[in-house]
């Protein structure tokens, strides 16, 4: 399982790049092997959004998993590779299976777990 | 939690370990498409040991299935097997079955792993004066499903018996990699292929020799997908204890001609609502998701899937009668939005 260093996650195995004041997210290694092979991506439109809130919802051949928003925000751009390759967040969490970009105070992505805080909790699931 | 004696081979075969009714049982080794894929276009195998066997032996054994079972067991020769189920008094069913006749007098009845201590008790509870031997060995018999196209093909180099010539539902007793076994051509893929019984000490062997042979490991995630796209019914979604079969797909199962546990209050229920297959061409619906027509709800989905054949969402659903004739257009409520669905026939997918 891979936890790349330079990103932040959540206790719902969201990860977040951030870039400035920009924001992009996905979901983790450990989170795409437990939901097994992603057929639809329910994607969020451009709108304000609130810490916690239910974003989008990725649908593996088993079940439905709600994504969330890691911080407040605005989003801005959804991933549209996705609507026809859905399978990129089982073949690329961290690259082409990215779900959405959002603007952010960067502050708040200070406050979500590093990469070795999640391994830790990731691992004890 | 209790285990199969393949816990360890599982693992080994790097599953996803899941609770099943009461069992820790294997969900997924690679991946539930591409082992849905591998039975639909090769062979897979299923470790499904925690069904429950029930043997049936004695002078009154026909009688005593014919009055707790719908399906006509006196139909039923030496060698044959049939799809049945346990009803109730009010009609509705306790189970789901495979009733396999072994001998004159002797039948083994294959339940539901969460339905084994109900059905005991059922059964226990409607022996009446009958003479029968009702023995519950579902801890003595472990079971294989080795389902696909290429089946027969991968368990003939372990058997000296010719498995090509005996037909659908057919069962005998043989030897698979030198271990006495018995074979009976069922399933619950849609495919061609063998359920193996096996004594739990000798499962191991056959595992792994067919194992090396190439057939690839499923878990209970493809089998739910591969008996949704089959159109099969799973107790505890398609059938509870209020279930009439008569509002189903399964109505042939009913044999009106013969007398049976709430025969009469099952016939004397009308269908408010019927159960059909629903094919969305986008979205995906699962167990509990609502069914619309015109603004009002008519139905509830019972189990749903994303069908790795079709590449769409299926499901199946009750709804209300009038609304189950094919090709009617419905809609199903997904996450707040509504979904276009037509009433299709099942199989979902047709072999």
């Amino acid at each position: 399982m891979n936890y790349p260093s330079d990103l932040k996650y959540t206790k719902s195995h969201e990860w977040v790049r951030l870039e400035g004041d920009i924001a992009t997210i996905g979901i983790s290694d450990y989170a795409q092997d437990a939901l097994g092979d992603v057929v639809f991506v329910d994607l969020p439109q451009p709108k304000a959004v609130s810490a916690g809130a239910t974003v989008a919802v990725v649908e593996s051949v088993k079940t439905a998993s709600d994504i969330y928003a890691p911080v407040s925000g605005e989003v801005l751009q959804t991933n549209s590779a996705l609507a026809d390759k859905p399978e990129l967040l089982n073949s690329s969490p961290y690259g082409e299976g990215w779900l959405f970009k959002m603007r952010v105070n960067p502050a708040d992505v200070e406050g979500l777990l590093s990469a070795e805080e999640y391994q830790a909790l990731a691992e004890s699931q | 939690m209790k285990t199969t004696p393949l816990h360890k081979a599982h693992q080994a075969a790097g599953a996803k370990m899941v609770p099943f009714a009461g069992w820790e049982m294997p969900i997924q080794y690679q991946s539930i498409g591409a082992e849905h894929i591998a039975v639909r276009t090769l062979v897979g195998m299923f470790d499904v040991s925690h069904m429950g066997e029930f043997w049936v032996r004695g002078p009154d054994a026909l009688e005593f299935l014919q009055r707790l079972t719908p399906n006509d067991v006196s139909k039923l020769k030496v060698g044959r097997a049939q799809y049945s189920m346990l009803t109730n008094e009010h009609g509705g069913l306790v189970d789901d079955i495979y009733i396999y006749r072994t001998q004159a007098s002797e039948y083994l009845v294959v339940v539901n792993a969460s339905n084994i201590e109900k059905d005991w008790a059922h059964l226990q509870a409607h022996r009446g004066m009958l003479d029968v031997a009702l023995e519950d060995e579902s801890d003595f018999f472990c079971l294989l499903a080795v389902q696909g196209p290429g089946a027969v093909h991968a368990l003939q180099k372990f058997t000296d018996i010719d498995l090509e010539a005996p037909k659908k539902n057919d069962t005998f007793m043989g030897k698979i990699v030198g271990k006495w076994a018995r074979f009976a051509r069922t399933g619950y893929t849609g495919e061609d292929g063998y359920e193996v019984f096996l004594a739990p000490d000798e499962v191991e062997k056959v595992w792994h020799t067919l194992l090396e042979a190439g057939v690839t490991p499923c878990g209970l995630g493809a089998r739910d997908t591969l008996r949704l796209e089959a159109g099969f019914p799973l107790y505890g979604h398609e059938f509870t204890d209020q279930t009439s079969p008569l509002c189903t797909p399964f109505a042939w199962v009913v044999k009106a001609h013969k007398t049976f546990l709430g025969k009469d209050a099952m016939l004397g229920r009308p269908c408010g609502q019927k159960l059909v297959g629903l094919s969305l061409e986008s979205g995906i619906p699962r167990e509990g998701y609502t069914v619309h027509k015109a603004g009002t709800q008519v139905g509830t989905i019972t189990s749903g899937t994303h069908s790795p054949v079709l590449r769409r969402g299926i499901g199946m659903a009750y709804v209300a009668a009038e609304l189950a004739e094919l090709g009617t257009t419905l809609e199903v409520d997904i996450r707040s939005k509504l979904y276009p669905a037509t009433v299709v026939e099942m199989p979902f997918v047709k072999k």
